[in-house]
């Protein structure tokens, strides 16, 4: 961005708003060469997006938090939870977030084939993430120890539901990028959703570390 | 982009900031992520069952393990850091650390006020 741009007559669009031209000018996030890259604007306002998502499942938590004695003389956490199933869950997310970062840097470096490998890698874990946790409310329902037995479960499945809601709505994603970098390529706007989906698989691993913690160890606990 | 210093180059949340594509450095990052990750998951859940940690005080442990592990995936799988492109990206966490410290705290605080508030109530009063 030339000093002569700034000063001409009746400068065309100076700012270059909504060109998008980040990736070619100078543009160092000072204020300076117009408005950021878009890349950057996508990527904000998603992250934006996720934390009013945290603070969505922050108000679960509250309800989980002050419903977990309203039992009503059903059964308690300490009763239901299988921590063998939790542990193998958490273990299932944990590593198809690490091979979700897996498949940005195969992103970045541009290699398709280890970009699909670490995507379906993702998506395996994902799905047994998914059946493990059908497999389990499917159980509890059928032990008389569904959603409508007591406060405490009603609480339980909200949060925990709401959560496998997001895994599923992300593994559904998940298939499209892949179909689209199969289609399209690593094309810009490819790469940007791909930097949203893989900001959105993070945080709902983040959101599973305060689950398995304050509804499976801390209620098997009491 | 590659000619410009990493410092000039605006990052995205979730971008790590390379300056040049290193898949290497990448990938040590992530594994690095990913083994603290499994050592503080293995250690909560070891926790509870372990008599090294004084009852009462195993519901901070776990929370503290629990709090050391979304640092972890936010520093390592998030790429949130310090540096000087990310502040709007801390300042929003911040933001966000605050409404939900204010929607939980505040509604464990006034739930267990009111219970203690509360007449004392049998079984036979709490049916409907």
């Amino acid at each position: 961005m030339t000093s002569a741009e700034f000063t001409a007559p009746h400068p065309r669009d100076p700012y270059h708003v909504g060109h998008g031209h980040g990736a070619h000018a100078h543009a160092p996030g000072h204020g300076e060469g117009g408005p950021a890259d878009k890349r950057i604007v996508v990527g904000y306002g998603f992250w934006i997006f996720l934390l009013s998502d945290i603070v969505m499942f922050s108000a679960f938590f509250a309800a989980f938090a002050v419903l977990e004695r309203g039992t009503a003389g059903g059964p308690t956490g300490a009763d239901l939870f299988d921590m063998t199933n939790v542990a193998i869950e958490t273990g299932c997310l944990l590593i198809s977030s690490f091979t979700c970062g897996l498949a940005s840097l195969a992103m970045e470096a541009r290699r398709p084939l280890w970009f699909h490998l670490s995507m379906l890698v993702t998506f395996l874990f994902g799905v047994a993430f998914i059946l493990l946790e059908i497999h389990e409310f499917a159980g509890m329902i059928a032990e008389g120890a569904g959603p409508t037995r007591s406060a405490f479960l009603s609480a339980f499945f909200t949060l925990v539901g709401c959560h496998g809601l997001h895994v599923t709505c992300g593994l559904l994603w998940l298939l499209t990028m892949m179909a689209q970098v199969f289609a399209k390529g690593f094309r810009p706007h490819v790469m940007r959703r791909f930097l949203c989906f893989s900001l959105f698989w993070h945080a709902l691993d983040i959101i599973w570390v305060a689950l398995f913690t304050v509804v499976y160890l801390m209620g098997a606990m009491t | 982009m590659t000619h410009m210093d990493p410092q000039d180059v605006d990052t995205a949340p979730g971008d790590e900031l390379h300056s040049e594509y290193e898949f290497g450095a990448g990938l040590r990052g992530y594994l690095i992520g990913l083994a603290l990750a499994v050592l503080l998951t293995a250690a909560s859940f070891w926790a509870p069952s372990t008599g090294l940690i004084w009852g009462p005080g195993i519901p901070v442990a776990l929370i503290v393990f629990a709090i050391a592990q979304m640092g972890v995936h936010l520093v390592f799988f998030l790429h949130v850091t310090t540096g000087p492109d990310n502040t709007n990206t801390v300042m929003a966490l911040a933001f966000c650390v605050l409404i939900v410290v204010l929607i939980i705290g505040g509604s464990i605080w006034i739930m267990e006020n009111m219970n203690y508030h509360m007449m004392p109530m049998g079984p036979a009063i709490m049916q409907p």
